[in-house]
């Protein structure tokens, strides 16, 4: 099924301007999986009538990986030339759904000369359901659900977001039962700085394996995440307690999106 | 015999404040080792944080109990200060308990309050002394601690139990010279805790009673001053820098990672070539990322001399949860460590001389570099606002573009990210397939 998505090009061919970008990101393009949660949050725009764009082909890697690994001339390139490419455009407003697109282009764009207006797609998602936009359905899938929430790295602690993503699960009516390491004191999937790219150190036992441990403990079926990466992961953690069939690791867009009033 | 008290403790007071004064110059230049950094801004932001996380300890009240027991030593340890305060000036003038007369009342009030202090302290280092040595608290017995910072941690608890008996025997050896009149010792209304200890020593002749409350005075005061000079070569100089550290500590958020406008302009001059400035305006190379002390900021420097070596940091990364080498905790050590290494041989050979070897490599592996996930978990957890993951960061810099020293997976992402825009190696002419698919 394909989703109705203009580009940045294609509107200013037409003379128009979208309200948001949406900044995909590397994962959300690429990756199968994230590439669900990147549909479900172009759906939701649809459906409500968010004029969006995204800048398709000609997007980049907004160089995260690469400065988190040490190599800060490949990120400078990348961000040089996306800060062209965003300032052409005029870009004012950017939603992203990934929590690393989020911090670099809100954070660490502005030192290099791109002044956006930049934000979560959680945090998206929660003034739109605010704003009556995304109406939910009374009753949805997930009402009564026990569902345990992870908060990614860059959205919790590295820009103090823990209450959006929360009050958005809170409006489908879940049972939100938090782990014992939660907020501030959350624990990495594993896949920041990098790691997602490279095997792991060695070690007793991988960092997304105990991660995924700690929400089984809450005996929760739904742990909803934030970021492509921590899906991915959180899911291999899962897998390896062979627990996929009983626990299903969601990105918070893909349950709003099975949630929508008709 | 007064007199010869007087000069003894003046020449006493002198050495040690001489000696400590040496140590702040040596510990000011060790920091300014490191390079520029301008942290001026957002002053009131600063004093607020300086209130609320080195006066009021507020990160630690996320471990209630060891919070109540650190708060009890450091309200102890503070205002106790006001009766060495009253110690100082005895020794200096003479004197004994110079404050009785002045307060009145109130004195007794205030050394009972004090001494109900002096016992809370006890008790607390009694048990931070059972949960290292007997409870062996992970964060608190794990291998790093190995040698000094174990003996360091355990002699600073016993030190100040130590000090707290002395006191408390002091007063009640007072009390009950107070109680037969003997002469210089002033009479005051019963202390609240020492009063109930007077019948110990009731039965001793008042002349040994008197050569108890001076040796006691004496070991205590002497015990302060060793104390004040002990403090440099401890984490216990955490006691005072918290306070410099949690002002100069970070306001940005915690996820941004420092610009290195070096690199910027570099950038910048090959995609604009125009803006390049001229040849002979080419600044010499600085080194890219960190590779020993001397290139870390100074704030970072003084981050490893605030550190307490307490491990929370250490006990929430996730690299140190599923064993791997990294540990926040030794990043600050090592970077101390190598700081007064470096210290010490300017001091010997008056400049710094090369000694073959680096932060990086010879103290902080690759490997545990290697392990970090950039989580900032042990940012969060520090209780005196320092920052291991800038360091990890910069360390990271110099590995990979000074010495291109990455994984080879790494390598293959950061070519996949330069010729097809993402970690992957998918075509770029893909990147919007995923709204047909
Ligand atoms: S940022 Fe790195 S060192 Fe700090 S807690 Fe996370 S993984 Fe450990
Ligand atoms: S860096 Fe902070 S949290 Fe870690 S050991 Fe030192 S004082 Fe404790």
């Amino acid at each position: 099924m394909s989703v109705a998505v203009r580009s940045m090009a294609e509107y200013a061919a037409s003379g128009e301007t979208p309200e948001v970008l949406f900044w995909v990101g590397c994962a959300g393009s690429f990756d199968q999986r994230a590439q669900r949660i990147t549909r479900a949050f172009a759906q939701i725009l649809n459906k409500v009538g968010v004029k969006f764009a995204i800048l398709g082909k000609e997007e980049a890697c907004t160089g995260d990986p690469a400065r988190r690994s040490g190599n800060e001339f490949l990120f400078q390139m990348m961000a040089y030339n996306n800060i062209h490419t965003l300032n052409g455009y005029g870009v004012k407003k950017i939603v992203t759904a990934c929590p690393h697109c989020f911090n670099i282009l809100k954070n660490e764009y502005p030192a290099l000369g791109g002044n956006y207006e930049v934000i979560h797609h959680t945090t998206f998602l929660q003034q739109l359901i605010n704003e009556g936009r995304v109406r939910l359905k009374d009753g949805g899938a997930f009402k009564g659900k026990k569902i345990t929430y992870h908060d990614s790295c860059y959205l919790g602690r590295g820009n103090n977001i823990y209450d959006a993503p929360r009050e958005v699960l809170e409006a489908m009516d879940v049972e939100l039962v938090e782990m014992k390491r939660c907020r501030t004191n959350g624990m990495c999937c594993g896949a920041g700085g990098a790691q997602m790219f490279k095997e792991e150190e060695k070690g007793t036992t991988r960092v997304n394996f105990e991660r995924a441990e700690q929400a089984l403990e809450t005996g929760a079926n739904i742990i909803a995440a934030n970021c492509p990466f921590c899906t991915t992961m959180l899911t291999d953690g899962v897998k390896n307690k062979e627990q996929e069939d009983n626990v299903k690791v969601m990105d918070i867009a893909e349950m709003v999106a099975q949630s929508l009033a008709e | 015999m007064h007199l010869i008290q007087q000069i003894l403790f003046l020449i006493c007071a002198g050495v040690a404040i001489y000696i400590f004064s040496k140590s702040v110059v040596r510990i000011r230049r060790n920091i300014n080792l490191g390079r520029d950094e301008d942290i001026s801004d957002n002053k009131p932001q600063r004093w607020r944080n300086m209130v609320l996380l080195a006066l009021g300890q507020k990160k630690m009240f996320k471990k209630p109990i060891p919070a109540f027991l650190h708060l009890a030593v450091y309200a102890g340890f503070i205002i106790i200060n006001i009766e060495i305060l009253e110690i100082f000036l005895d020794g200096i003038l003479g004197k004994h308990r110079l404050f009785a007369p002045m307060l009145g009342m109130l004195y007794p009030f205030l050394i009972g309050f004090f001494e109900v202090l002096a016992v809370l302290v006890l008790v607390a280092c009694l048990v931070f002394l059972i949960r290292r040595n007997v409870l062996h608290v992970r964060r608190l017995w794990m291998g790093e601690l190995n040698g000094w910072p174990k003996t360091d941690a355990n002699l600073i608890l016993i030190t100040e139990v130590i000090l707290m008996t002395l006191f408390l025997t002091m007063n009640s050896c007072d009390l009950v010279l107070q109680s037969r009149n003997v002469e210089h010792y002033t009479v005051t209304n019963a202390f609240w805790i020492t009063s109930h200890f007077t019948p110990i020593f009731s039965g001793l002749s008042s002349g040994t009673l008197v050569a108890i409350e001076r040796s006691c005075w004496w070991l205590h005061i002497l015990g302060v001053f060793a104390f004040l000079n002990y403090l440099p070569y401890s984490k216990h100089l955490h006691i005072l820098l918290a306070f410099p550290n949690a002002y100069y500590g970070r306001l940005i958020p915690q996820g941004e990672m420092k610009n290195m406008p070096e690199i910027q302009n570099e950038v910048l001059y090959m995609m604009e070539p125009d803006k390049a400035p001229a040849a002979d305006a080419a600044q010499e190379h600085k080194r890219f990322g960190a590779k020993d002390v001397q290139d870390l900021s100074w704030k970072n420097l003084l981050d490893a001399y605030s550190c307490t070596e307490c491990g929370r940091c250490t006990a929430s990364c996730p690299a140190n949860m599923t064993g791997k080498l990294l540990s926040p905790r030794k990043i600050m050590m090592d970077t101390r460590d190598r700081m007064e290494a470096v210290g010490k041989n300017i001091d010997k050979n008056g400049t710094w001389q090369d000694d073959s070897k680096s932060l990086v490599h010879d103290y902080i592996s690759v490997e545990e570099l290697r392990a970090c996930t950039s989580c900032q978990a042990c940012v969060e957890a520090c209780p005196v606002s320092i920052n291991p993951l800038d360091i990890i960061m910069q360390l990271r810099r110099y590995l990979i573009m000074e010495e291109s020293n990455a994984p080879q997976e790494w390598n293959l992402m950061s070519s996949n990210i330069e010729n097809n825009m993402a970690p992957w190696k998918f075509s770029p002419d893909d990147r919007d397939a995923w709204v047909n698919a």
